[in-house]
């Protein structure tokens, strides 16, 4: 069974390529534009894997990680937030909100693929 | 979803995203206490960075990167926002538009930031960053505990192990100590601590990198192994040995919540190629003329199910194409909110104070009208900041406001959109247009011309009253420029000033270039459409009356001269004249022609097909449209035939 996994971001060109990545490593990808948009679809479903940006519009990525971490059904989903090197108080932050780890931009798609194997339970 | 190029993708993204910085920006330079519009601003250069990053424009990274920091101090309040740096940072919005279109000069790009740096100094504290530790190699004790919410964050604690075991021998013991009695446990909770012995040549890193999401709020000591004393070491009390165990860092600084910045408050959108939509519209197009085929071949017969079949589809097909047009409506905001950064750059050069005011915003006219309205609006702007605008000092003077005020609106009017730039400045000066006429030859020295027919002058090819040329206008276009870009888009342009009080300048411009209302008329065997929005009357010409202004090709309509071309003699069509012809009065502006058909068909709307790239250079017909029937109607180029007619008369006149 093919892990699914949902990422949220704003903007559309990194969205595509953390989909082309992840649907290359054999993964399920479904796509969210805003964290507004990605607490909506992740919301009564469970998936393997959330990996997201912090800032967005709407919702950022903190209050969706929050707001998702509330939910009982979402206990123990690993969540992946993007961010850069710029952004250590972000990660505390993100860490606080219930993120499981991050990734820090510019990266690799073996990067990414990478982190999703290390808190995908195998 | 396919043409999947991230990197394209980037770029539209990047111009997206450069404009909303440059909004934001300029919002800033009013309000520079408002957080928000900072938090906007950096919110964009981060994405920008981060992006720009991932798809290789490094030197665009590298160098939004600095703005972003600079940005970031202020968002901090460490720096505040001033006036010089909302400046600075809207160069260096250009100069990454040019980055990521490839095509900055590097010195360019470094002097921006030293003024940035500048900039930022006014109003700094300094930091300094924290450097990393070295490696170090040999085996390892360890000694961890998760953070209790570590399951429900998603962390796997067996996917650490395996982690663990995957860098070298490792041998790993559960510690139960922690456990708490049996009403306390809460099964969410990870009270199981391990101890590890890790054996191999293995970086302190590559330990480290296995809990790299966890280190922060885990206890855990890393302690070489030295083998001797292995018996001896008590891992869990050796902490001085290792520099490890790091509390929840950093106070953080609150963030602004950001749901107050909702900067576009967007629903569903997918992005859509404009050519796709363009092949939509042929497709719609070819259905109309279809379905307009059925409907006389149902009006002929008498199947009466045939012809409520065919009712049906015209319906639809009508729905079908209005939607169609909706979908290629986009709000004149992105166009008017170009004009904002204009405006900015107009005020330093010229050091007056301008005011920029919108309105209509809302209002929706095709795309591509939208987008090649860009340039003629930027010189009607550019030309009148020039001409008209007054010295502040003059202004007060005047009994007007310091701030010189222009005012960009639109609306709908019937199948057309209005967009009028009004200003409040001097207003041409018609006693300096006739000047200038004059010296150009454009009109006779005294001569009676009407003040509506000296504005119209502005527009004649290479008439410009500029004392000397500026910055501001001298591109070496004149608004007649302006004036040919507004007609190829069949629209009108009409020039309104009171000396002294301000001018206005309005564009008339069809929603859509796509579909056009004409008049359907017959020329010998030829059915050829006038678009209707030109027509300003039909007269008959009666053969007699033909004949009498055989030698001179104008008539007399209400006291004005108007000269009047014949279209079966202009197509050469070789056919005899109808008894009664008609004269379709056709006009754009203050200038108007007859055009001689045989028969006035009707009131025809139909979808314009592009002429043949062969063809496309024939001066009269701006397209081709397909009738009911199936055959061709060319569609007549109003502004050429008027352009023609003039040199025609005019040689006409001289030689008679």
């Amino acid at each position: 069974m093919t892990a699914s996994i949902l990422t949220v971001d704003d903007s559309a060109s990194l969205r595509m390529a953390i989909r082309i990545a992840l649907t290359g490593a054999g993964y399920t990808v479904t796509e969210a534009a805003d964290g507004a948009e990605g607490l909506a679809k992740a919301t009564g479903t469970r998936f393997d894997l959330i990996v997201t940006d912090l800032n967005m519009p709407n919702m950022d990525g903190l209050e969706m990680i929050r707001a998702l971490r509330q939910q009982p059904a979402q206990a123990g989903v690993p969540i992946i937030f993007l961010t850069t090197e710029s952004d250590d108080s972000m990660k505390a932050q993100a860490k606080a909100a219930g993120a499981t780890g991050w990734l820090v931009k510019p990266f690799q798609p073996e990067q990414l693929i990478r982190v999703a194997q290390k808190v995908l339970a195998r | 979803m396919s043409g999947e190029d991230p990197t394209a993708a980037f770029r539209i993204e990047a111009g997206e995203l450069l404009e909303q910085v440059e909004q934001g920006l300029l919002d800033l330079g009013h309000r520079l206490d408002d957080m928000n519009l900072v938090n906007a601003v950096f919110r964009g250069l981060h994405t920008l960075k981060g992006s720009g990053a991932m798809f290789g424009f490094d030197a665009l990274a590298a160098f939004t990167h600095h703005c972003e920091s600079a940005f970031d101090r202020v968002r901090k309040g460490d720096v505040r926002a001033t006036p010089d740096l909302v400046s600075v940072i809207l160069s260096a919005a250009d100069h990454m538009r040019a980055l990521v279109d490839g095509d900055a000069p590097a010195a360019h790009g470094q002097a921006i930031l030293d003024r940035l740096a500048t900039a930022v100094d006014a109003a700094a504290g300094i930091s300094a960053p924290v450097a990393a530790p070295a490696p170090r190699k040999q085996g390892w004790i360890l000694s961890f505990r998760l953070p209790p919410d570590a399951m429900a964050n998603g962390t796997s604690p067996l996917a650490l192990l395996d982690e663990l075991r995957e860098l070298g021998e490792a041998t790993i013991v559960a510690t139960f100590d922690k456990l708490p009695a049996l009403d306390d446990l809460n099964p969410g909770h990870c009270f199981v601590g391990w101890d590890c012995t890790l054996i191999g040549d293995i970086s302190r890193e590559a330990i480290e990198d296995v809990f790299l999401f966890v280190m922060d709020d885990m206890d855990i000591t890393i302690a070489p192994l030295a083998v001797e004393e292995a018996g001896e070491a008590d891992v869990a009390a050796a902490p001085e040995q290792a520099p490890v165990v790091v509390d929840a860092p950093v106070a953080a600084n609150d963030i602004t919540p950001r749901a107050a910045s909702a900067n576009r408050a967007q629903g569903e959108h997918v992005r859509v190629p404009a050519e796709r939509l363009d092949e939509l519209m042929d497709r719609v197009g070819e259905l109309v003329i279809a379905q307009s085929r059925l409907s006389q071949l149902a009006g002929h017969g008498h199947d009466l199910s045939l012809r409520s079949v065919s009712e049906e589809i015209e319906r639809l097909a009508g729905e079908m194409r209005d939607t169609m047009m909706i979908l290629r409506m986009v709000p004149v905001s992105t166009l008017f909110g170009r004009f904002r950064r204009l405006i900015h750059d107009l005020a330093n050069e010229t050091g007056k104070a301008i005011e920029l005011v919108t309105e209509g915003e809302t209002t929706e006219v095709d795309k591509t009208v939208i987008e090649r309205l860009f340039d003629p609006l930027v010189h009607i702007i550019r030309n009148s900041c020039d001409h008209g605008l007054e010295k502040a000092e003059d202004r007060i003077a005047a009994g007007k406001s310091a701030n010189g005020v222009i005012r960009l609106s639109a609306h709908q009017a019937g199948g057309e959109v209005l967009i009028t730039i009004t200003d409040d400045w001097r207003g041409i000066d018609v006693e300096r247009v006739r000047a200038k006429a004059e010296a150009n030859g454009l009109i006779q020295p005294g001569q009676v011309v009407s003040e509506d027919e000296l504005l119209g002058l502005i527009f004649h090819p290479g008439f410009s009253t500029a004392a000397q040329v500026t910055n501001l206008s001298g591109r070496g276009v004149g608004m007649d420029v302006v004036k040919r870009t507004i007609e190829s888009l069949r629209g009108s342009i009409d020039v309104k000033s009171v000396s002294g009080q301000g001018s206005t300048i309005t564009l008339r411009i069809p929603l859509t270039l796509a579909i056009i209302e004409g008049l359907l008329v017959r020329v010998g065997e030829g059915r050829y459409v006038i678009p209707l929005a030109a027509v300003e009357e039909c007269l008959e010409l009666s053969l007699e009356e033909d004949l009498r202004s055989r030698g001179r090709s104008i008539i007399t309509l209400r006291e004005r001269l108007v000269p009047f071309l014949r279209l079966r003699d202009l197509f050469e069509t070789g056919t005899k004249p109808d008894t009664y012809q008609k004269i379709v009065v056709v006009g754009t502006g203050a200038e108007r022609v007859g055009l001689v058909v045989d028969q006035i068909v009707g009131n025809h709307q139909t979808v314009i097909k592009a002429m043949s790239p062969l063809h496309r250079n024939v001066a009269a017909f701006a397209g081709a449209t397909i009738l009911g029937d199936g055959s061709v109607a060319l569609i007549l180029d109003i502004a050429q035939l008027i352009a023609m007619s003039q040199p025609r008369e005019e040689r006409r006149l001289a030689a008679g």
